[in-house]
């Protein structure tokens, strides 16, 4: 099979790649990009690990073709920190000890981002219903919700100062 | 997984043209959430994947005195997130808002949700309940069916080679009317529906009923129009003893399989209840409305 060139922006930075039209985009990252933040659980499309963003939509990248990436725009976990400066939902599943095996981090740091950009007043049952695509079978989900609900608010803090 | 041979027409003529003149077979390829599962099963196959989602006007949705004309491949998050559809739709609207989880509506779409033609598909009995229609262009050119003539059997629908849906039109609803859209899951979020229901109810300045539609999905080979159930809520107030007749004519009407979401006789049972309070939704917020 011949590879099919793509240019598509990850993270601000415009990236090219080649890629079989079969792989999917969490393939691509993980393989061809080394941007390995971004983790393969299902791979059905069930479990939210392999969460990143398509032009601000958030989506299970192993549900998306690499070819797909063409001209839009992707976010992964990668762009989420501002260089050595954790993003304040980071510090806080830091914080309140919101992982255990830490598989499903990456794509619920993405995904609570999402939700935060999107929502940045969300209701503890907006937040759950939100994250209810990202699976965690280590913590009970609590010490998560608790660091999103916190990151909600110190980011409201920090909007209005 | 499959060998894919990927394009991305910018038209709908375009599309059809590759669909028609291929000799592999041919997947039209919307959010992915469904054909990208079943693509991984597949061994030894190419299969051409044609990708709608950079034709403008499968991915827009325009709403005005005629009613809603959708985009078939509008992600169901764009959809859900359009204030102006939920205030015309509210049903339409809670019925994408129940497909799998946020990541998963980030991707799919209400006309994949129809072509991939599951009896459970939550979209279809709201699109049905609403009398929408879908436009389907191949290459002897276009025509219009209603979504319940559409899907005939489990996985099966009236595409024929080289067809594909380019247009979901669903009317614009008559004064003092609204929908409701009620599924029932074993969990809170991220099944698939054991049964589920849809209703659009229409009622006069005394609160009369004077035309209904009620459809119920996952509880036969395709998603159901419940003529009878409909007739039960005509001419009433929607009380008591009308919605026990829809809930009634909605079980009677339904002949599920018995699966690990629930057996036959579990299914009958919820379908009534759902359709029981899908319509008395749907009149409260008409109700709702002319107060």
């Amino acid at each position: 099979m011949t590879k099919t060139h793509v240019t598509t922006t990850i993270n601000g930075e415009v990236i090219e790649f080649l890629c079989e039209p079969s792989d999917t985009l969490l393939a691509v990252l993980r393989n061809e990009l080394q941007l390995t933040g971004t983790k393969e659980g299902c791979g059905s499309g069930d479990c939210g690990s392999c969460s990143v963003t398509i032009d601000g939509r958030l989506v299970c990248s192993c549900l998306v073709l690499g070819v797909e990436a063409e001209g839009v725009e992707i976010g992964t976990v990668e762009g989420v920190a501002d260089k050595d400066k954790l993003h304040v939902i980071q510090e806080k599943f830091l914080e309140h000890a919101a992982l255990q095996c830490g598989i499903c981090t990456p794509g619920l740091i993405v995904s609570a981002k999402a939700l935060l950009d999107e929502n940045p007043e969300p209701t503890e049952e907006e937040a759950r219903y939100y994250l209810a695509g990202n699976l965690c079978r280590c913590t009970g989900y609590d010490k998560i919700i608790r660091a999103v609900m916190d990151s909600a608010e110190v980011m409201r803090g920090d909007a209005q100062s | 997984m499959v060998s894919v041979v990927y394009e991305a027409p910018g038209s709908v003529a375009d599309a059809v043209t590759l669909l028609v003149n291929s000799d592999i077979t041919a997947s039209v390829l919307a959010g992915g959430t469904d054909l990208l599962i079943q693509m991984q099963s597949m061994v030894n196959e190419t299969r051409l994947v044609v990708d709608l989602k950079k034709i403008p006007e499968m991915m827009n949705a325009i709403l005005d005195d005629e009613g809603l004309q959708l985009g078939p491949c509008m992600s169901c998050a764009e959809f859900t997130s359009r204030e102006d559809i939920k205030l015309v739709y509210p049903g339409l609207v809670e019925s994408a808002y129940l497909i799998g989880s946020t990541q998963i509506q980030g991707r799919a779409s209400i006309g994949g949700n129809l072509c991939n033609s599951s009896p459970a598909a939550d979209t279809v009995p709201a699109l049905i309940a609403n009398n929408a229609r879908c436009v389907i262009v191949g290459p002897s050119g276009e025509r219009s069916l209603t979504v319940e003539e559409f899907t005939t059997g489990v996985g099966e629908n009236c595409l024929a080679k080289g067809e594909l849906v380019s247009l979901i039109k669903v009317p614009r609803p008559a004064a003092n009317t609204s929908d409701a859209y009620l599924r029932f899951i074993p969990r809170s979020e991220m099944d698939i529906a054991v049964a589920g229901a849809g209703v659009s109810i229409t009622l006069d300045e005394d609160g009369i009923c004077t035309a209904a539609r009620v459809s119920i999905g996952a509880v036969a080979p395709i998603v159901l129009v419940v003529p009878e159930a409909a007739d039960a809520l005509l001419g009433t107030k929607v009380d008591t003893t009308a919605l026990q007749a829809v809930a009634d004519a909605a079980s009677a009407a339904s002949t599920p399989i018995t699966d690990r979401r629930g057996t036959h006789e579990y299914r009958r049972h919820v379908v009534g209840v759902l359709a029981k309070r899908a319509a008395a939704i749907a009149a409260e917020r008409v109700r709702g409305v002319q107060s």
